[in-house]
């Protein structure tokens, strides 16, 4: 059977007609049950919306171009993940060491892509207007597909390597993976709106580049096409995605001036929460990656600073917003974060899926480059009493469970912002009991909403609790899925002894 | 409206074979570029706005292109697309 081409004459409606006619379009009011039945959640959080047709979608996608694009985008994917496998491309990775920042993004990343997809899911249901229902609806399967891609990607590593075999089960128990974990529980457990707010504006726009990006440029650098393919491919989505984080943020705003200080609220919670998860990004490109691609300070400064505080702050002024309220905070830390951070990792990864290392000499020399203020001051006399320790046999790690902030979930090693020698405790009393909280955002936060944090799933409290698999640490690295070889310090570890033979230069005789 | 903001936008397109006349084009129709290779893609920046047509891109590229392929390249952008049809792309910042 032959299928007649369409004539030619019957040329494609302008953009601009085919979005309204196969989005808008296809919406119809409700005639058996009322738009307040329809829609429940929508009144609650104290948005006003009067004309969901104000929203915009810059991008006026229609179905038939998603699954056109996104198949093109898989193909080439695929392709890329086929020629890497067939030719071992593992091996030409610049060292075993770099995998690490891949098994940090597959146990603390992609499950967050699994749950964004869920909550997109549900948006693409209840949001009033058709046109973010139907870009919810695509950025559901947006994330599906980037859950999907990543586990596939990261599939062939496992074949090789150690800590990529339990990362869902490690993503729901472990004790680094709680920060990642917890933010995303906290916005999915919000309304439609500040969920909005919180992932597809703070998390997608504004820290997207600090979040993502840095994974990407590392796998580029340290030659690992599959995962620097895949984060390109799902940037591509992201792009979207940020579009509509940002037409969001403008559509509630224009909407109603009673909008304008929940939003700046919500704003001002959610980047300090999207921000603080990114610490964990800080400590990995300054110290994980064997090629460093660039520090985080400097990231910060470009992607953040300048493209953010200075483009895109300016522009949300117009509807009477301000920067976010600890922003301030945040740059005061960026000489410091990732040494701060990369400290935790490296005490506490005989508990984690992931090994550390001390960085060499050639590598504290670039981290002297690059942070010229604190770091040759603060920073390098401990790392180089780690090397004495080692090369005297030794290797440090911190024994007992550290205090976790209520809100972060990070370990309290922050420092004040402008005393690098002090660390920074904050606590609340909240019915009748203590709260610790590791900074003036994370307290301040907590303070908004204190009945919501004092359900955090602390992770040392829960071992404390006995929920954890037992007293011991065999216990509790047992029933995280810990194996031996996943854990602890990469030198000698089972992944370094694995790279070293294969490639070792004796020749060996052909079967 | 205001008469136009001269702070900074950016697109970063992945680098690749496919890219290069997109990015050729892309620097033909907007002088100011600032360029910055980055490890797997190209950081475009100007001040004010970026416009992409349609017109250049087909040329440079030898063949029909819509503006929805855009969406193969971009990896990450600063600013706002404040149009976006058959023909035009445009990121600007709107206040």
């Amino acid at each position: 059977m032959t299928i007649q081409k369409p004539e030619a004459a019957r040329k494609k409606l302008p953009l601009k007609e085919r979005y309204a006619l196969l989005t808008r379009d296809l919406d119809w009011e409700p005639s058996y049950v009322s738009k307040e039945q329809l829609f429940p959640y929508t009144s609650y959080e104290g948005i006003k919306v009067h004309d969901w047709d104000g929203w915009e979608d810059p991008f006026r996608l229609t179905v038939d171009a998603y699954y056109k694009y996104q198949a093109e985008k898989d193909k080439r994917l695929y392709a890329v993940l086929d020629s890497f496998a067939q030719s071992q491309g593992h091996l030409t990775l610049t060292d075993a060491s770099y995998l690490n920042s891949v098994k940090l993004f597959i146990q603390g990343v992609t499950p967050l892509e699994y749950a964004a997809h869920r909550h997109f899911a549900y948006l693409a249901r209840y949001l009033e207007g058709p046109a973010p229902r139907f870009a919810a609806l695509c950025q559901s399967v947006d994330e599906l597909r980037h859950c999907q891609t990543q586990i596939h990607t990261i599939s062939n590593y496992n074949k090789y390597y150690s800590g990529f075999h339990s990362w869902s089960t490690m993503h729901d128990r472990v004790w680094y993976l709680s920060v990642p974990k917890s933010l995303f529980d906290d916005a999915m457990s919000a309304g439609p709106f500040e969920f909005l707010i919180s992932i597809s504006f703070s998390f997608e726009y504004l820290l997207t580049n600090l979040l993502f990006v840095p994974f990407m440029s590392g796998a580029s650098f340290n030659g690992d096409m599959p995962t620097m393919s895949f984060g390109f491919s799902a940037q591509s989505d992201e792009s979207r995605h940020m579009t509509l984080g940002l037409e969001a943020i403008k559509f509630l705003l224009e909407q109603d001036e009673d909008n304008v200080p929940i939003i700046q609220d919500w704003i001002d919670k959610w980047f300090w929460r999207a921000y603080r998860v990114s610490a964990l990004v800080a400590g990995m490109m300054d110290y994980m990656l064997p090629k460093p691609v660039m520090s985080w300070k400097e990231a910060f400064e470009l992607y953040f600073e300048d493209q953010m505080l200075g483009g895109l702050f300016p522009d949300l002024e117009f509807y009477g917003i301000k920067p976010p309220r600890h922003v301030k905070d945040a740059i005061a830390e960026k000489d410091k974060l990732s040494h701060e951070v990369y400290k935790i990792l490296h005490n506490f990864s005989f508990a984690a899926a992931f090994t550390t290392q001390t960085p060499d000499d050639e590598h504290l020399a670039w981290l002297s480059e690059q942070y010229p203020d604190t770091f040759d001051r603060y920073y390098r006399p401990v790392w180089e009493k780690h090397q004495r320790i080692e090369a005297g046999g030794g290797r440090v790690f911190f024994q007992g469970l550290p205090q976790l902030c209520q809100v972060c979930q990070v370990p309290m090693a922050f420092t004040e912002p402008d005393d690098p020698g002090t660390i920074s405790f904050r606590h609340t009393e909240f019915r009748g009991e203590t709260f610790h909280t590791c900074s003036d955002g994370c307290k301040w936060i907590f303070d908004r909403e204190p009945e919501k944090y004092v359900q955090a799933w602390l992770p040392v409290h829960q071992i404390y609790q006995g929920n954890c698999g037992g007293p011991t640490v065999p216990d509790v690295l047992a029933w995280y899925g810990i194996q031996e070889g996943d854990n602890g310090e990469y030198k000698g570890s089972v992944d370094q002894r694995s790279w070293a033979e294969w490639h070792s230069s004796a020749p060996k005789q052909g079967a | 409206m205001s008469a136009g903001t001269l702070r900074q936008v950016a697109i970063d397109i992945q680098e690749s074979e496919e890219n290069r006349a997109l990015i050729d084009a892309i620097k033909a129709d907007n002088p100011d570029l600032t360029i910055r290779h980055m490890p797997g893609l190209v950081k475009l920046q100007a001040a004010g706005q970026i416009v992409i047509n349609r017109d250049t891109v087909e040329r440079k590229l030898g063949r029909d292109w819509e503006t929805g392929e855009f969406q193969l390249a971009i990896v990450s952008y600063a600013g706002n697309f404040s149009e976006w049809d058959d023909d035009q792309i445009v990121v600007k910042w709107e206040h």
